[in-house]
């Protein structure tokens, strides 16, 4: 049901060519998109319903997520409805309800400020958030803060003595420059500087020191959801190409006669099925028992990472020198999973959890 | 390294103090990761004196196409040689003086296929990096099926007269003549009606339209021909067709084992290029992690030991003839290992390589790039399906 009505819409408001001319109008967000998701409730999936949202739990997210990953779809529904919105339902203030509620209408965004260095590693963080009088300064950078070009606020981890603290506070708070990058996926995505930024007790989100009892459930709902998104991405590249190998002809053959390629589909089907079924996983783990979701949800994300990244390079094998070409979709499903593979943890580092917890 | 005989130790020796005095010192930076290619013709704009500069000092030795026949602007060197050449260049990290479709992909089919008229007439141009050609063989209709192709060629007593499309022609808009596959006779088995004719590409009617690739730069067009007008004979008397009239499949078939070695040569990460461990280490800080080092060192093997094949494949093949259907092999194992070479270096780039000219600069569009290895020159299924029917000899 979610899966149909949410199809049904993006066909119709975001298809592919929706990236393409945000691409080329040299846009990274349409705030008048991310109304409507919110209007329907997208933007509140995770959201108790006390605080304006529908509260369907991680595995919808992770359907809606599918969904979007299939045409491409950018929008900031992972940084902001998904993990922003698991770190805030952690902490039960009325700062924190009252940000819940204005996700939930769309009238706020979020994005997470984690990276440092090229690779994911959110213990290994660095920059620190000194102790001044009552509060801190953080300086430092982040990069690869996806969303983070346009959103109203951001998820900042530091360092704090001993530990890591999370601060919520608005992106364009004194001493905050945000510098747009120009990913190859046509997403938004920021480096920050922060030069002797101001944060007091109340930019804390949770505990000072404590960031992970804050910060896990949100990086682990959101891997989730990016895992699924994954899975769309494969799905819609996979989609095309089927479609393709019913219609091309060569040596007088419907290019999927040739059975080479009947069985490289057929794989990527198969492998398609079992990843599909480590992402349901996940998702019911995070809604059923969220403290013990770890190892699901590096499953999730390690298979889709892997999955999508199959599915795009047979996609443009499959269509031969029409899939290299910029006017044509394939490549930018190419690039969505490449960049996907990244965020929140590439393989190595989720095969790693996976090894760790399974006593590798 | 093996003893050298005598005479090669004194070609080596020639060699390393010819080089010493004419490479200039910019031109020694072959191993960069940046596109410094030199594809010469008439259109070419150096980048610096200095390009200009080793391209004619090269020429002038033969050193462009070291392997070819004095006469038509090689230096005439025997195998042994030309790996001494090659090594002596990747010693002190020299560019390549001169690249181009002429060199890789005509010249060997006209040394082969040409009459010493068209040798004589086309080589050395090729040699001096001054015509620079593009390979018309795709259409819409006729990719991985290239006999089938469609470009109508009309015998018109003293010219040919030619109407049809031409894709994914790469650099049409830079070349300055095109080779081109054109259907002479329609009425003859698909293999048996084709012509192999170089075209000016300043004809009229001649006109090419760049397709952007998912890399983002536009290398290859759309090549039209609207009723272009081909003198059967040039002005200086060099016939348009190389071979015969309706059996230009075999030249082509040719000329593709020839470009198939040389795409296989991209993915080996040899002469001058650093290995890949090693760049991927710097990249992490040192901090590969397993799945990462465990895919590195495949690679790495790979890399090493089919660049230990094409070297036994250039060795085997007898003066220039090329490899064969050996080629075929050769593409394959060469053009996947360097997609997964590209792919690998995208995960040790992490998200700085997800940046258009970020810190990693070409890295993701050299990677996407790759990803046409595989398809470029007769994609993996058709190298695999050779290596099936001709080379194991399985029906079909
Ligand atoms: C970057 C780039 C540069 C190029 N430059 C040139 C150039 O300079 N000049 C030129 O003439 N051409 C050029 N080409 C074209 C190239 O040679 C063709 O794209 C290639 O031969 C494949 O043809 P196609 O694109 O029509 O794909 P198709 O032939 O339609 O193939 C589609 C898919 O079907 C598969 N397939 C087809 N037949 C079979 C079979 N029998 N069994 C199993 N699988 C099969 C293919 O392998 C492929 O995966 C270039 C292509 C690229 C991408």
């Amino acid at each position: 049901m979610l899966a149909e009505s949410a199809r049904g819409f993006l066909d119709e408001k975001a298809p592919v060519k929706h990236l393409r001319d945000m691409r080329d109008a040299g846009k990274t967000h349409d705030p008048a998109l991310w109304k409507e998701m919110a209007e329907m409730g997208w933007a509140g999936i995770l959201i108790p319903e006390e605080f304006g949202g529908v509260d369907m739990g991680h595995a919808a997210a992770g359907v809606l997520a599918t969904e979007m990953g299939k045409t491409l779809v950018a929008s900031p529904f992972l940084s902001s409805s998904v993990i922003a919105a698991t770190a805030l339902k952690q902490v039960s203030d009325a700062r924190a309800g009252e940000a819940l509620a204005a996700i939930a209408s769309g009238e706020r965004t979020y994005a997470l400020a984690i990276d440092e260095k090229s690779k994911f590693n959110p213990e290994g963080t660095e920059m620190p958030a000194r102790r001044e009088g009552n509060g801190f300064r953080l300086s430092g950078k982040k990069t690869f803060v996806i969303d983070g070009g346009f959103a109203d606020r951001l998820l900042v981890l530091a360092r704090t003595g001993d530990g890591l603290t999370l601060f919520d506070i608005p992106a364009d708070r004194a001493g905050i420059t945000r510098e747009t990058q120009s990913m190859i996926d046509s997403r938004d995505a920021a480096r920050v500087v922060f030069d002797e930024v101001e944060a007091t007790g109340e930019d804390v989100l949770g505990q000072v020191d404590d960031a992970m009892s804050v910060l896990k459930p949100a990086l682990e709902a959101g891997q989730a959801a990016l895992a699924a998104e994954l899975s769309g991405v494969a799905a819609g590249a996979f989609g095309m190409t089927v479609g393709y190998l019913k219609e091309r002809k060569q040596f007088g053959l419907l290019i999927g006669q040739f059975q080479a390629l009947q069985h490289r589909a057929a794989d990527l089907w198969c492998q398609t099925e079992v990843t599909a079924s480590a992402i349901a996983h996940a998702g019911r783990m995070l809604d059923a028992d969220p403290e013990n979701a770890t190892l699901a949800v590096s499953l999730a994300k390690a298979r889709a990472t892997e999955t999508a990244k199959q599915a795009v390079i047979e996609g443009v094998q499959m269509h031969g020198g029409i899939g290299m070409t910029d006017a044509f979709d394939m490549g930018f499903f190419m690039k969505r999973a490449r960049a996907g593979a990244e965020w929140l943890g590439d393989y190595g580092y989720h095969a790693e959890t996976v090894a760790r917890l399974k006593g590798f | 390294m093996a003893q050298e005989t005598e005479e090669l130790a004194g070609f080596r020796a020639e060699l390393r103090d010819w080089l010493e005095e004419n490479c200039p010192a910019e031109m020694r930076d072959g191993s960069s990761p940046e596109d410094h290619t030199c594809w010469g013709g008439r259109n070419w704009v150096f980048e610096s004196d200095a390009q200009k500069a080793w391209l004619n000092r090269c020429a002038a030795q033969g050193y462009t196409v070291p392997t070819w026949p004095r006469e038509y602007g090689g230096a005439g060197l025997s195998r042994a040689e030309e790996k001494v050449f090659l090594s002596e260049l990747a010693r002190i990290d020299a560019r390549l003086p001169l690249q181009s479709f002429g060199i890789w992909m005509l010249g060997p089919a006209l040394l082969h296929f040409g009459t010493p008229e068209q040798k004589a007439h086309y080589l050395p141009p090729i040699a001096r990096g001054e015509v620079r050609w593009c390979q018309g063989y795709s259409e819409p209709g006729a990719g991985s099926d290239l006999a089938s192709v469609q470009t109508k060629c009309e015998d018109k007593g003293d010219h040919y007269l030619i109407n049809g499309q031409k894709i994914w022609t790469s650099y049409a808009d830079k070349a300055d003549m095109i080779f081109a596959l054109v259907r002479s006779d329609r009425e003859a088995k698909k293999h048996l009606g084709i012509t192999f004719l170089l075209i000016d590409m300043r004809n009229e009617g001649v006109s090419t339209r760049p397709i952007k690739l998912i890399s983002g730069v536009s290398p290859f067009c759309e090549t039209f021909f609207d009723n272009v007008v081909v003198p059967k004979v040039n002005d200086e008397g060099i016939s348009a067709v190389v071979g015969t009239v309706n059996r230009g499949w075999d030249v082509a078939k040719y000329l593709l084992t020839h470009e198939r070695s040389m795409i296989s040569a991209m993915g080996t990460g040899l002469g001058g290029a650093r290995p890949l461990g090693a760049v991927l280490k710097d990249d992490l800080d040192g901090d590969l992690d397993t799945s990462l080092r465990a895919a590195a060192m495949k690679a790495e093997i790979d890399s090493l030991a089919i660049g230990l094949t094409l070297e036994r494949y250039k060795d085997m093949a007898n003066s220039g003839q090329g490899v064969g259907d050996a080629s075929a092999m050769l593409k394959y194992v060469g053009t996947e290992l360097n997609k997964d070479r590209h792919e690998l270096m995208m995960s040790a780039g992490g998200s700085d390589a997800l940046e258009w000219g970020g810190a990693f600069g070409d890295r993701p569009a050299d990677w996407l790039r790759t990803k046409a290895n595989s398809i470029e020159g007769g994609t993996t299924e058709v190298m695999l399906g050779i290596v099936s029917r001709r080379v194991l000899g399985l029906p079909g």
